[in-house]
């Protein structure tokens, strides 16, 4: 979330899409609730009438998939009725910058592709330049090369006919939802989205999430309060674990995996782009602090400038080869690995095309599956159609402590890390995750030393393994190294740090080796004023930033990009809502920000008298040029959002384009990869979701009486006109079936679902949670996860589980 | 009148039930066997081990879009309960009226009374009887907790607000207030039970669409309220056994 929780109170409109927050998130419904009492609108675009639609002021219906297309529609709109914040847009935004020359789409295909490698050469997704080197603008916005123009130009396209025929969604609905939320474009009020797995589990998610940032950059929604884009998180933690480097692409605090691109450090640390704007802050430009005081934090003092802080250590990837959560399955099916260490998760549930991921654990030498609950993931050998006796894989079963039984802190969605103690200790031999890693790391160091034939034993060696006390896991040693040390006295502008204390902020962190910090984006989280996650005063009086209360990344900023909530001379563009504002008075008669911790210290763009500031900074910090993209020239798959079908779909027909489905998409080819478009054997769109009673897929909830007593079983939910089509009444059993599996649920034949009518035919959709399991209960079902397909974004590799194709009978 | 009550805004409930887990947790009370019936209500009824369940309704609205209504059905605590009234023949202590709350409370010697003449009494269709020992039971307002300055625990759960709970004059207050906000949205909204009983319903639309006993007219004209909740439960004797006919038919 670019904003937090809280401040869904201070929205004008939320649009609820890609999401269903009733159900899955719904402690956020508090402050929608505050928000409609105070008259907001709330809309919800669902492919099925859900219980978040029944709370919401207006329900629009899609098919799955779609989303661009409905989000293309409405910057069309924006565009076309001048719904737009053009202040905001011309200020704060890249809607003025010249793109080059080389740069078109066409036919649904954008400049540089190659069939051959179905990737896009980005060469001519770019800005032109100045001669010192700055984009070239064009204020008016009348440049036909100018960014707005050809934002414009590339959805004129996406006519409400066009658009309705391909999501299915009436043209009247459409327009309500258009007019509804560009009503948010005016100076002063603020438009909020929430979303969440429903935009990006698509071949298409990346660019789902960027229609609608450039939907709220064009509305001037971003940094404001009740605004932002906001990504609701499907598991407490997960923003914490993506912080905290769990992806194969990052280390922690978002810097690279370093690969054979940047060989040394000194080419990692030239990697990011310079700006030659003196007011772009061009915040990466100190990069170099984070990642040498990252290395030694890792390496400690075995890191030195000599041996570049122990860069060589780090493990590298193959540059542009993929690394995710489908590759490693595809790989391990393929018998590419010997081991795997399952923690905290139960993939052969979870991931896309479960028959695939079970059969590819059967691949596997050794399983270790650290977990509460036994689930499908350490009982895969003895599973449906599995004959134990042929099953190779020898599998290791660890008990781990649930949340209350150790001490540490989680991520929210809304960047709020918060500090919880142990309340119990862990039953029987369970074990706190942390105390499972600081012994597995103590073995490896020990059997390295012992192996005088040991292969690079460097990394392994020089690790910095300090986080016990007496033997014991120590979350406060950590969280502490998180946030980092000075190594040896530092003075920084007239003010000596001593050695050992820990660093107040990243702005301190030192590229020479006299800082550490775990992760730079938590740098100040735990200072010498104490743990700062364990905070709880709340705020008196105010929009709800409540800064006192845990601390939030990066710097206990609430609201990031908070310097576009405001003029040009610093002013708020809503008094009342005001996140920050610039304080003539304050800061001694030099004049300070109040409120929110801005996004960098510096003045408003211009003095009070109206002339150019030059000591301000643009607001965009975190970008080169310091203004926000519209053109986002950096993915694997587009600037610009383009709709395409997902990799499975019910039309042989793109109607924006010659190209059907996303020519950057994966696919894969192992004997369980199978994709079906358009067959008759599988006519109906297929999605997969949660409800509010079973968490993930349920391997914690389905052992919980009171909730499956709540949710017993697997379901299908199908409109009326498909059961009559089927023979199936409502609490049938029936048979969902797709190209790759099949499983047994009961329908729940409703009015919540309705056919679409797609490209002038009637399309059904259905729908199915995955929460459902083999192991328990034994009358509950199996997982969604059974059909879904491996394919995903060009991007993350997200997988393509809310839109595929299945067949539906009755039993 | 004095003692304490419920304001459930069914206009603010997502369904989410907590509520109705809140209370199995703190009443500690055994999950039933379920199956999914086609709905994404379970249980389907209320029970000796359930006393408090979320009714969902499904309608096609009057733009063409459906409507979903959620209806945290409980025991509504009349302030002159016809279940006491059933019990005093043979049970006379069986139940009673809490002093500070107004709590209908049911208590072990209600085990002499005629459990069926007593569930028949309820207008709302409320108590259920363990099929072994006959005993009753329902929603009991979390009096202990009450007593000890804490919210019921279905109301401590709700993270919406639909659940309120407090001095009996304050939750008119609450729900009258209310009610004239979502007048314009709702056109057909209304408040229930708010002259007789402990626990007041504001819904969106006509009762009948939430839950068969979502709302009873308990006076009509002319008529004192005793006499008119006697009239409801000598009926309800076939409102149950048609209850039951309709229960069989969608499960």
């Amino acid at each position: 979330m670019t904003n937090h929780w809280i401040d869904l109170r201070n929205s004008d409109c939320i649009l609820i899409m890609g999401s269903n927050a009733a159900e899955n998130h719904p402690i956020s419904f508090k402050w929608i609730t505050d928000a409609m009492k105070r008259g907001a609108k709330v809309i919800s675009v669902d492919p099925r009438f859900t219980r978040t639609s029944s709370k919401a002021d207006f329900y629009a219906a899609l098919r799955s998939g779609t989303d661009i297309a409905f989000l293309g529609g409405m910057i069309k709109y924006i565009i076309e009725n001048e719904k737009f914040f053009k202040d905001y847009l011309v200020d704060y935004t890249d809607a003025s910058f010249l793109v080059s020359e080389g740069f078109e789409c066409k036919d649904g295909l954008f400049s540089g592709y190659d069939k051959e490698s179905k990737k896009y050469n980005k060469a001519t997704w770019a800005f032109v330049k100045d001669e010192k080197g700055n984009p070239k603008k064009d204020p008016t916005l009348q440049d036909p090369r100018c960014v707005f123009q050809l934002l414009k130009t590339h959805y004129s396209r996406y006519n409400l006919d066009t658009v309705s025929a391909t999501t299915g969604t009436p043209k009247e609905d459409l327009l309500k939802v258009y007019e509804m939320y560009s009503a948010t474009g005016e100076k002063g009020k603020a438009g909020t989205i929430m979303y969440a797995m429903g935009w990006t589990q698509h071949t298409v998610g990346v660019q789902n999430i960027r229609a609608m940032s450039i939907i709220q950059l064009l509305l001037g929604n971003m940094g404001v309060a009740g605004g932002g884009v906001n990504a609701l998180r499907g598991e407490s933690n997960v923003q914490g674990s993506t912080d905290q480097g769990i992806l194969f692409h990052i280390l922690p605090g978002y810097l690279s995996t370093p690969s054979p691109a940047w060989p040394t450090l000194a080419d990692y640390l030239k990697r990011r782009p310079k700006s030659a704007d003196p007011l772009s802050a061009n915040w990466w430009q100190n990069e170099p602090k984070y990642m040498v005081s990252l290395l030694k934090s890792f390496f400690g003092d075995a890191a030195t400038p000599e041996n570049s802080f122990g860069y060589d250590w780090l493990p590298k990837v193959d540059t542009g080869k993929p690394y995710t959560w489908l590759d490693i399955f595809d790989e391990m099916h393929k018998g590419n690995f010997t081991g795997f260490i399952s923690w905290g998760q139960n993939p052969a549930a979870s991931g896309a095309n479960s028959k695939k991921t079970r059969a590819a654990l059967a691949k596997l030498d050794w399983l270790v599956n650290v977990n509460i609950f036994h689930g499908e993931t350490s009982s895969f050998w003895k599973g449906p159609d599995v004959d134990p006796g042929k099953v190779k894989t020898e599998v290791f079963f660890l008990p781990c402590a649930v949340s209350v039984e150790k001490e540490g802190s989680i991520t929210n969605s809304g960047r709020w890390m918060q500090w919880r103690y142990k309340a119990v200790e862990p039953r029987g031999e369970a074990w706190p995750d942390g105390e499972i890693i600081v012994e597995l790391m103590n073995r490896l160091k020990e059997l390295y030393k012992q192996d005088k034939k040991a292969i690079f034993p460097e990394p392994i060696l020089n690790v910095k393994w300090d986080y016990a006390t007496e033997g014991k896991f120590d979350a406060h040693k950590l969280a502490k190294e998180i946030n980092g040390y000075f190594l040896k006295d530092v003075t920084i502008q007239d003010k000596t740090y001593k050695k050992g204390e820990l660093v107040p902020g990243f702005a301190l962190l030192q590229a020479d080796g006299s800082t550490s910090s775990g992760n730079w984006l938590y740098c100040n989280s735990y200072t010498d004023k104490g743990n700062m996650a364990a905070r709880r005063t709340r705020e008196k009086e105010g929009i709800g930033l409540h800064p006192q209360w845990a601390w939030c990344w990066p710097v206990n900023r609430r609201i990031i990009y908070n310097r576009a909530s405001v003029d040009k001379f610093g002013n708020p563009w809503n008094k009342e809502r005001a996140v920050i504002r610039w304080d003539a008075a304050a800061g001694e008669g030099k004049g300070a920000w109040v409120g929110d911790v801005p996004d960098g210290p510096w003045p408003p763009m211009l003095k009070a008298d109206g002339a150019p500031n030059p000591a301000t900074k643009y607001p965009f910090i975190m970008k080169p040029e310091g203004f926000a993209s519209m053109f986002g020239g950096g993915l694997a798959d587009g600037p610009f959002p383009e709709h395409y079908e997902p990799i499975e779909c019910p039309v042989e027909k793109n109607l924006f384009s010659a190209q059907l489905t996303n020519p950057t998409a994966p696919t894969y080819a192992t004997s369980d990869d199978i994709y079906k478009s358009c067959d008759p054997r599988y006519p109906f769109v297929g999605t997969t979701y949660r409800v509010c009673e079973h968490w993930q897929t349920g391997l914690m909830t389905r052992w919980q009486p009171w909730l499956l007593e709540a949710q017993p079983q697997l379901f299908v939910e199908m409109s009326h006109e498909l059961a009559k089509l089927r023979g199936i009444n409502n609490g049938d059993r029936v048979l969902v079936e797709s190209a790759r599996g099949k499983l047994e649920a009961v329908a729940i034949v409703t009015i919540r679902f309705r056919p679409f009518t797609v490209q002038g035919s009637v399309i059904h959709e259905v729908g199915i949670p995955w929460h459902y399991g083999w192991v328990y209960p034994k009358d509950g079902g199996d997982s969604a996860n059974l059909l879904t397909p491996s394919t995903g974004d060009p991007n993350t590799r997200i997988p393509e589980s809310k839109a595929f194709m299945v067949n539906v009978k009755k039993i | 009148m004095s003692g304490k009550a419920f304001f459930i805004d069914t206009t603010l409930c997502t369904a989410c039930r907590g509520c109705q887990i809140a209370c199995k947790q703190w009443n500690q009370l055994p999950a039933t066997k379920t199956t999914n019936k086609g709905s994404h209500q379970n249980p389907m009824d209320l029970s000796f081990n359930t006393y408090k369940v979320v009714r969902f309704q499904e309608h096609m609205g009057p733009d063409n879009k459906p409507v979903w209504y959620f209806f945290p059905d409980q025991c509504r605590h009349c302030v002159e309960p016809p279940c006491k009234e059933a019990s005093e023949d043979d049970a006379p202590d069986g139940i009673y009226l809490d002093s500070s709350t107004g709590a209908v409370i049911y208590t072990d010697k209600l085990r002499k009374a005629d459990t069926k003449k007593i569930i028949e009494s309820c207008p709302f269709n409320i108590p259920r009887a363990d099929e072994k020992s006959g005993r009753l039971s329902k929603c009991t307002m979390c009096v202990e907790r009450v007593h000890n300055g804490l919210l019921p625990a279905c109301v401590k759960t709700c993270p919406t607000g639909a659940m309120q709970f407090g001095d009996r004059d304050k939750m008119v207050t609450a729900a009258n207030a209310r009610l004239a906000q979502v007048k314009t949205r709702y056109p057909r909204a209304q408040v229930t039970g708010i002259d007789d009983l402990r626990v007041f319903y504001l819904l969106a639309d006509e009762p009948k669409n939430y839950h068969l006993y979502a709302s009873v007219d308990v006076a009509p004209a002319r008529m004192d309220r005793k006499m008119a909740m006697k009239r409801i439960a000598r009926s309800l004797g076939d409102l149950s056994r048609e209850w039951n006919i309709i229960h069989k038919l969608a499960g």
